[in-house]
């Protein structure tokens, strides 16, 4: 009997996703507790962990895709969907607060027009709150990126935006 | 040659130390001056960062807080040779904030290249290692029971009798697993430890290692401190190229090894067994004790836990003994701790001090009050489970049990300033919240206790039936108190209460009606 032939096979993002996984499932292969490395290594590969990737997970570690995504949901650090180009964490722990930080995190949402765990409506800028960056003694911090900035001010932040193209 | 020293610590690259250092670096070249750059960790005089050292025959000479723009400026005055200039601060050892410390466990940090084993062998690294490879394990447990140290994570628990029960259990595989999850507001110690001195940690946890017979150990840093980590992975590296770590310890044929964990941001990990879940790749889900991880740990073996500081106290411990470490402290509290001084201070940083010095010590003779300029008005010491101390009680000595005393706790060691435009009503409701976004969920006070208290105390806000709504807050805080799993709904309520207690006012109340705690806890003066 004649059958069409598959065209449902992976489209190039889904075989980016297969390679990441794939990638970081090698990597820390024969760790012991090992799905919390697998996961960074995914997200700091594609910027997130994609359905597809727990999928894939799941089955290379013999976890049910409810354990793995139980995990990706419990930590605030993984994010199941992309975040923009720019990812703003503001402190909004004690010592900033101390210093400021109310202030500038309404700063941030009203310059960025987003809340905080949402992105911008263009899409480029994903605001998060952290909860301390260890920079409690140069109050308020932010970090850009992964890169830490202390003694923040609503102005230094503008200008810190602006030299990321925001 | 001179040497400058620029750091490389998070609290100065987050103020521009790299441009600072790529600065020198040009204006080096630019001179023709025969300049090299070692990248130390942080002395932590943080208000001074970034902090450049310039070695000359007078010693280190300290200028700061330099910012890129600064250097021209500083070559012209001729700091090379020491010269003075208006960010010149004289020899970095007779700064008095500097100078009036008891620097054991940070004695390094600031000062050597932090990944040079020469360094850190010059500034006597590996003696405390050297001596437990000819040491029994019960010897080597022994001398830190002798030492007095206790957990310097917060719970404070003797770190010796921990080891001795890992140590009496009989399992094949041990576990030594360092809680490098340092998620309290107002606390970075054990950041500036593992960017500044990584071997120190990796020797402690070596000389753990040995101690309870454990072979493998984990570091388990939080993801906020992504420098820590690289520290720490490229001193492993190197100390297990140079026979520090693997199988054969400097030919002694026994071994140790180890790996970093990322963490990736749930607070509920600082607390151990929850660590010890997200270890195994699960749900960071807080366990029952007992069993104690020293019994059933990591995997369902034996496990010492420790805190950073504690593992990195350990090897000063074994090389200069026991009593020398015991000698520092009072009373239960022997030793030194770290303080880190933030929030609304004009001198931020890291004080290790012995224990028995006063909160007000801190904040005026080395914090140099507020930042603000207005008055101090109350400080949250302990990270977010501590309690606000009004100024009444900045005369208590700093002792575990002697904070006991008072319902609040050392915990880390952080003390979180506040000037008086803070509105306490608003810091304990932060405190419920923070409890209601960071709570692993497992046990009911906490979970839904937290959302119930940021709710109570909106209405105490609103004086929505204020004074039943008061009776209900501390209800609850006893409910949380005594039926939760672990520390975080567990002593969620000391921020509420002492807030509650001794900032009545805040809570649009008159002192007589915060109810009888209040009555108990009154200030003194």
């Amino acid at each position: 009997m004649h059958t069409p032939p598959d065209t449902t096979g992976p489209c190039p993002a889904d075989e980016t996703i297969q390679q990441a996984a794939e990638r970081a499932l090698l990597r820390h292969q024969g760790q012991k507790g090992n799905l919390l490395p697998v996961l960074h290594a995914i997200q700091d590969d594609l910027g997130h962990i994609p359905d597809d990737a727990v999928r894939i997970v799941a089955q290379a570690l013999q976890l049910s895709r409810a354990e793995v995504h139980g995990v990706v949901s419990f930590y605030a650090h993984f994010r199941s969907k992309p975040a923009g180009a720019t990812v703003l964490e503001v402190c909004r722990a004690e010592s900033c607060q101390a210093m400021g930080g109310d202030a500038l995190a309404e700063h941030a949402k009203r310059r960025l027009a987003c809340d905080f765990h949402a992105t911008t409506a263009d899409g480029s800028v994903t605001l998060e709150p952290v909860y301390c960056l260890g920079l409690c003694a140069q109050s308020p911090a932010v970090m850009v990126n992964g890169q830490p900035h202390a003694r923040m001010t609503p102005e230094k932040l503008d200008r810190l935006l602006q030299s990321q193209g925001v | 040659m001179a040497r400058i020293f620029v750091p490389k610590d998070t609290t100065a690259i987050a103020v521009g130390a790299d441009a600072v250092a790529q600065a020198i670096a040009n204006e080096a070249q630019a001179r023709g001056a025969d300049v090299q750059l070692v990248r130390n960790g942080s002395r932590g005089l943080l208000w001074l960062e970034t902090l450049v050292e310039v070695e000359t025959p007078a010693g280190r000479i300290a200028y700061g807080p330099v910012e890129a723009a600064d250097v021209p400026g500083l070559f012209d005055a001729g700091w090379l040779s020491g010269a003075s200039h208006a960010l010149c601060h004289g020899p970095t050892e007779d700064i008095p904030y500097l100078k009036n410390q008891e620097r054991l466990t940070f004695a390094r940090v600031g000062v050597i290249d932090p990944l040079s084993l020469d360094d850190y062998a010059m500034h006597g690294g590996f003696q405390g290692l050297r001596k437990a490879l000819s040491m029994e394990p019960s010897a080597i447990v022994d001398e830190v029971v002798e030492s007095g140290l206790r957990g310097r994570g917060g719970a404070a628990f003797p770190t010796g009798i921990k080891w001795k029960t890992v140590l009496s259990t009989g399992d094949v595989q041990k576990y030594i697993v360092c809680n490098a999850d340092e998620g309290d507001s107002g606390t970075f110690s054990d950041r500036m430890l593992m960017e500044g001195d990584p071997y120190a940690l990796i020797e402690g946890m070596a000389i753990a290692g040995l101690a309870v017979g454990a072979n493998y150990g984990y570091i388990y840093v939080r993801s906020e401190y992504p420098f820590a980590i690289a520290a720490l992975e490229a001193a492993i590296g190197l100390a297990r190229r140079a026979g520090w770590l693997g199988a054969d310890i400097q030919g002694s044929g026994r071994g140790f090894d180890l790996e970093v964990r990322r963490a990736a941001g749930a607070y509920i990990c600082g607390e151990e067994t929850s660590l010890l879940e997200s270890l195994e790749g699960k749900r960071a889900l807080v366990r029952a004790k007992p069993p104690l991880p020293a019994i059933q740990g990591l995997f369902g073996r034996p496990t010492v836990i420790n805190n950073v500081i504690s593992l990195a106290s350990v090897p000063i411990i074994l090389s200069k003994g026991a009593a020398y470490y015991r000698d520092y402290g009072m009373g239960r509290s022997r030793g030194t701790l770290p303080f880190q001084l933030a929030g609304n201070l004009k001198h931020g940083g890291l004080v290790e001090k012995a224990f028995g010095l006063s909160l007000r010590e801190l904040l005026y003779d080395f914090g140099g009050g507020s930042a603000s300029g207005r008055p101090l008005r109350a400080v949250q010491v302990g990270g977010p489970l501590g309690a606000y101390l009004p100024e009444s009680q900045w005369d208590v000595p700093l002792d575990y049990e002697a904070y006991i005393g008072i319902s609040a706790m050392l915990g880390h060691g952080g003390l979180v300033a506040f000037d008086d435009t803070v509105d306490m009503a608003k810091m304990a409701s932060y405190a419920m919240e923070f409890c209601a976004i960071e709570s692993c969920g497992k046990c009911t006070p906490c979970r839904i206790g937290a959302v119930r208290g940021v709710e109570v105390i909106e209405k105490i806000r609103r004086n929505q039936a204020r004074e039943q709504q008061v009776d209900l807050l501390r209800d609850l805080c006893d409910t949380m108190l005594s039926g939760s799993l672990c520390a975080l709904g567990g002593m969620t309520p000391y921020p509420v209460l002492s807030a509650l207690d001794h900032f009545p006012e805040d809570f649009g109340l008159e002192s007589a009606n915060a109810g009888q705690n209040a009555a108990a806890n009154a200030p003194i003066a």
